[in-house]
């Protein structure tokens, strides 16, 4: 499969050098490390928001780093968690003395790598709280599994915690409002094709011409259902019917939506998906507030999407429609 | 210069040679129900924490054992790192004082705590857990209620882990990338709980030696045999 990298080791390295280049204004690098924070922080009285995972989803995580939203990020390599030494320098570059908000994916790497990094953290006199995203409505919550995985919702978490911390919230304050993001969003994903990791060079997963796979992750791991290639219109049907059966909505409640590319889907694609998503909200009695379409969170060259539905009250409202500006998230 | 560092530092080199040694067997365990990288993954941690260790001028156990885990927790990447390295600099302090029988049991406990704090998981969820809490409780069984010596505390203990490996194999995985697999994870011989026997294996090998007693049949470079089927 055709790649344009140069050394397959390297790839993580010099993304984010090429970012940091693109945005030096705004981006800067911890020596030695993969960390990314922004480049006038960390912001005095201010809580600091810091997120991270494997890499191969951008614009997450760093993309979002700015006014607004995230203080820094750590980039672990290609679908992999970031280490606990990156994470704790990560918290450590992020602290103004009021705190560290860490919001994780819920995959197992992650939480103990960064658990891990917070205790070391904390052993050094910073504040740190989590918030732990699962918003994967595909996999199921059980004692057989280790729970449901953090995707696209994330973003919003990310959005909100960081509006609140820069409108002066303490901690818990930021922690509080991250949660509660997480108490209201549902995403599910699928995909048209597997995706081709730099070190593998091969796609992950074969699927055929004529299938397409629901339910998957964001690290070209297989979905929960595998069927024949359905229209867009099928496909938003079956993904939005999920995620709004998941959040268990009554009608009358604002929503935001959002239709996110893996990563190798064309924009004309998701604007037609979401053409379909915004008549089924109409019909379940729910208002879209706000309808992001875009690539949030992807995963490498996946063709495909995800919808994310978010529940909304006036305080969700306020801080999702705040003020951000980061290279992956404007919002006047 | 302190001998309980050297021990210390001499465990860390054989650990290093060991999973080197069984880095293919340990992929090929993963490679059934994991991503395949637990084999290589822990011979790059631990041949880069014996390097970081060797570069320690004069250390003490604690400093030791410290380096290790944080060496771990850097270079062993997944959740192997936290669990295996994360434990270790946490665990490391309870060896301050050197290493004694008292000390070496709670600083068996706190590594133990940490493993299954972290990873979240108990016994019986087809995990390192399942090696390392029957090592754990015999060794300190073996010390505070039958008086062993550490080293015949130590034995019976890596016996213990042994039979916790063979444990992971018929009963379903409830934690780690194995528990996606359901009940097609039953079958299958846990490679955290493999690659905890062989540490413990090469601790027994290096108390041996400092302690200057004869080798045992441990150290050699070869697994146990485990049934991959009940019998």
């Amino acid at each position: 499969m055709k790649k344009l990298i140069n050394d397959p080791d390297d790839v993580v390295d010099e993304m984010l050098e090429g970012m940091v280049a693109a945005h030096p204004d705004r981006l800067r690098r911890l020596p030695d490390t993969q960390v990314v924070v922004r480049d006038d922080g960390p912001l005095d009285d201010k809580v600091g928001v810091v997120s991270g995972g494997g890499s191969g989803h951008e614009p997450t995580h760093a993309g979002y780093i700015g006014d607004g939203m995230l203080d820094g990020a750590a980039a672990g390599d290609v679908f992999s968690s970031p280490t606990a030494d990156e994470f704790e320098a990560l918290i450590d570059a992020c602290d103004a003395g009021e705190g560290v908000l860490a919001v994780i994916k819920n995959y197992e790497g992650d939480v103990m790598n960064f658990e891990t990094a917070i205790e070391l953290a904390e052993m050094e006199g910073v504040d740190v709280e989590t918030v732990v995203v699962d918003d994967d409505v595909a996999v199921e919550d059980s004692l057989y599994t280790s729970g449901r995985r953090g995707v696209c919702g994330t973003i919003l978490v990310h959005k909100a915690a960081g509006a609140k911390a820069a409108a002066g919230a303490d901690l818990d304050e930021v922690r509080r409002v991250a949660q509660k993001v997480v108490d209201n969003v549902g995403t599910m994903g699928m995909a048209l094709t597997s995706c081709v990791t730099p070190e593998k060079g091969e796609p992950t997963f074969d699927l055929g011409e004529d299938e397409i796979e629901l339910g998957i992750g964001i690290h070209g791991e297989p979905g929960t259902e595998r069927t024949d290639v359905m229209s867009a219109d099928e496909v938003t049907d079956a993904l939005t019917e999920s995620v709004l059966e998941d959040l268990d909505v009554d009608g009358g409640e604002e929503v935001l939506t959002i239709v996110n590319g893996m990563g190798g889907t064309p924009q004309m694609e998701l604007f037609v998906v979401n053409r379909r998503l915004q008549a089924l909200v109409d019909e379940h009695g729910l208002e879209t507030w706000d309808a992001w379409v875009g690539d949030y969170m992807t995963s490498l060259d996946m063709a495909g999407c995800s919808i994310t539905v978010c529940v909304l009250d006036d305080e969700l409202k306020e801080l999702l429609g705040a003020p951000a500006d980061t290279p992956g998230l404007k919002r006047q | 210069m302190s001998e309980d560092g050297v021990a210390a530092a001499a465990a860390v080199e054989r650990v290093a040679t060991r999973i080197e040694a069984e880095r293919d067997h340990l992929t090929e365990l993963d490679s059934a129900i994991g991503d395949a990288d637990h084999g290589g993954n822990m011979a790059r941690g631990w041949a880069e924490a014996a390097d970081a260790v060797a570069e320690l001028d004069d250390p003490d156990a604690a400093t030791v054992v410290k380096t290790t885990g944080k060496t771990l927790m850097a270079e062993v990447g997944g959740a192997s790192g936290p669990l295996f390295g994360g434990s270790l600099v946490f665990a490391a302090a309870e060896l301050d004082d050197g290493i004694t029988a008292e000390s070496a049991v709670a600083f068996a406990e706190t590594y133990l705590e940490k493993v299954t704090d972290r990873g979240d998981a108990r016994v019986g969820d087809q995990t390192m857990v399942d090696a390392l809490t029957p090592a754990v409780h015999t060794f300190k069984k073996s010390i505070e209620v039958d008086e062993l010596s550490p080293l015949d505390a130590l034995a019976k203990a890596v016996a213990a882990a042994e039979r916790g490996v063979a444990y992971t194999v018929p009963i379903r995985a409830s934690k780690g990338r194995a528990s996606y697999l359901g009940w097609r994870s039953v079958g299958h011989q846990d490679p955290g709980a493999t690659s905890t026997l062989f540490i413990l294996e090469e601790l027994l090998a290096a108390a041996e030696t400092a302690l200057n007693t004869t080798a045992p049949e441990s150290a050699d470079a070869t697994s146990p045999t485990i049934p991959d089927e009940e019998a």
